[in-house]
């Protein structure tokens, strides 16, 4: 299975790989982001290799690696094969400024909250997205807590509901 | 102008929605048009946290998020920094493992049947399913000395040896519990009201589950034949003969009746564990990742002073990125772990099946009435410290 993905990839999106991974055997691709959709949208055409099911949608900041891993961050794409039992990886490097990905909510329903949830914790857009809005985080809440540079114990005052309209007696 | 639709808040604080989710609903009459479940409110920044630890000291956040199923947790984390570490444990550790991650399976499933059966009007069902949920709880005590938050599967092995009466206690649970499960059925699964209440309620397709990427129950409910532990075994699940249930419809009823057969499954999982469990160390011999055995500790000098060093520096990892999916009782759970090569993770993510599943309920409940909402909500089985964690 694995050199039947590998093989599906490289006969038609062979400029799209950057490189192939393989540690603990876990195979992923490292893609240009403009190839993402058009790759996933194939293996949904695709009867026979069968890779339907989006299992997960994460991200990963490397801040201070970026020179090394060709961007800040990482958007991992985790998908299984149900009737192959197989699992691979298809990630994406996005650079630290107004990182965007196609989204692909339009291929997978799954995929809708767990974008969500990484464009809240990350701070990655995805285009295309029909609803993307904060899911874990309070409203009041600014920044993207996943992110390294965002401190781990430092608290953002909660109570700020009539800070641009204070009552009379504060004026 | 007359307004059509109403719309309804259901929750944060809701008996039925086990815990704090939200529903807004927009009803028209009786019927619900659009759901729409707002979570987030117990998000307690958990893999943020577990990222600015040491491998060993995040086992205790993973307790806390399915807290109905610790010892699954415990398992799919330290499942993931062994094969990050590419460490191999003994062979009975992986058979305490089975045995501890099933007797969760059905602690859990317990749990679900009680509140689930409770939601749709069956109080008394949640006493029986609490009273024999007890019964687990103090084998993880035996255990752990802990009855929920166990953190009791540690990398590389078991925090201590399983204890001098567990053999006695699993059996008398494994003597017991089938004749519980039948009583339920009595209860239960000829009973018309809930049949009324579940038949037809909350299906989903079982290519809709798959494109909504439902994992565990809510899958195989619809009958897509998906178990992680036959497809991709972890934990020597390899060695066990145990049947996958599977549903036709993908109705609540279905996934009811699916889950009272993983518990026979599970039992028969335990009493193959129990009557094959192996003899020998209970961690891996690994020294500068593993923690060496207390005994050891209190009379060997070398294992003192690993034991210092991996508790105050921890050891450092490879550079790369493992994932490892687990079949816990509420579906696929999976620990992505991303190493920068210090002692630190770079990143830990957990994918939560409750989470994931949870957002397919639109589908269940949109064109139905309220009370199916209930219905829908208890039978995707979610367990809210996951879902935001």
């Amino acid at each position: 299975m694995e050199d039947q993905v590998r093989k599906f990839i490289q006969s038609r999106f062979s400029e799209a790989v950057i490189r192939e991974d393989n540690f603990r055997g876990d195979q992923s691709f490292f893609l240009k982001p403009e190839a993402l959709y058009g790759i996933c949208q194939a293996f949904m055409d695709d009867s026979e290799l069968d890779v339907h099911f989006l299992a997960d949608v994460t991200s990963v900041d490397w801040l201070g690696h970026e020179e090394e891993m060709g961007g800040r961050f990482e958007v991992v794409y985790n998908l299984y094969s149900i009737q192959h039992k197989y699992r691979f990886f298809l990630k994406v490097m996005l650079p630290a400024e107004n990182p965007t990905v196609d989204s692909l909510t339009p291929l997978w329903n799954g995929a809708n909250w767990l974008e969500r949830e990484v464009w809240d914790m990350m701070g990655i857009t995805f285009t295309g997205h029909p609803d993307l809005t904060k899911i874990l985080t309070t409203d009041e809440l600014e920044g993207h807590p996943l992110r390294r540079d965002f401190p781990l114990t430092y608290e953002v005052p909660q109570f700020n509901w009539n800070k641009d309209d204070p009552p009379e007696v504060l004026k | 102008m007359e307004q059509k639709t109403l719309t309804l808040n259901m929750g944060p604080q809701h008996p039925a929605t086990h815990g704090v989710l939200r529903v807004i609903l927009e009803v028209d009459g009786e019927k619900i048009v659009k759901a729409t479940p707002v979570v987030g409110y117990l998000h307690t920044g958990i893999e943020k946290t577990m990222e600015s630890k040491l491998y060993y000291k995040a086992i205790p956040c993973t307790d806390r998020m399915d807290y109905l199923a610790p010892m699954s947790n415990n398992l799919g984390y330290c499942l993931a920094v062994e094969k990050l570490m590419d460490i191999e444990v003994p062979e009975k550790v992986k058979w305490a493992r089975v045995c501890l991650a099933e007797l969760s399976r059905i602690k859990s499933h317990l749990v679900w049947l009680g509140t689930h059966a409770m939601d749709l009007g069956a109080v008394s069902m949640s006493l029986y399913a609490f009273r024999e949920r007890e019964m687990i709880v103090d084998i993880y005590e035996a255990c752990g000395g802990q009855r929920m938050m166990t953190t009791y599967i540690r990398i590389g092995g078991l925090a201590y040896d399983l204890p001098p009466d567990f053999e006695k206690l699993v059996r008398k649970f494994l003597k017991e519990m089938p004749a519980r499960l039948d009583d339920y059925e009595t209860l239960l699964t000829n009973n018309q009201i809930f049949i009324r209440r579940t038949k037809d309620v909350a299906v989903i397709s079982a290519e809709d589950a798959i494109n909504w990427s439902l994992s565990g129950p809510m899958l195989r409910g619809s009958g897509v034949k998906q178990d992680l532990r036959k497809d991709n075994p972890y934990s020597g699940y390899e060695n066990f003969d145990f049947d996958i249930a599977l549903g036709e419809t993908g109705d609540a009823y279905d996934r009811y009746k699916l889950r009272l057969e993983e518990m026979r499954q599970s039992l028969r999982i335990i009493q193959q564990a129990i009557d094959g469990m192996p003899s020998g160390p209970y961690r891996a011999h690994v020294p500068g990742v593993v923690l060496p055995p207390k005994e050891d500790i209190l009379h060997k000098m070398e294992s003192l002073i690993f034991h210092f060093k991996l508790i105050t520096d921890g050891f450092k990892s490879p550079k790369g990125a493992v994932y490892q999916g687990i079949e816990a009782p509420k579906g696929e759970l999976g620990f992505y772990i991303s190493s920068d090569g210090t002692n630190r993770p770079n990143r830990v993510r957990v994918r939560p099946p409750s989470f994931v599943n949870l957002a397919c309920l639109p589908v269940l409940c949109e064109g139905s009435l309220i009370s199916d909402a209930v219905c829908a909500i208890g039978t995707i089985d979610i367990v809210l410290g996951e879902v935001d964690r």
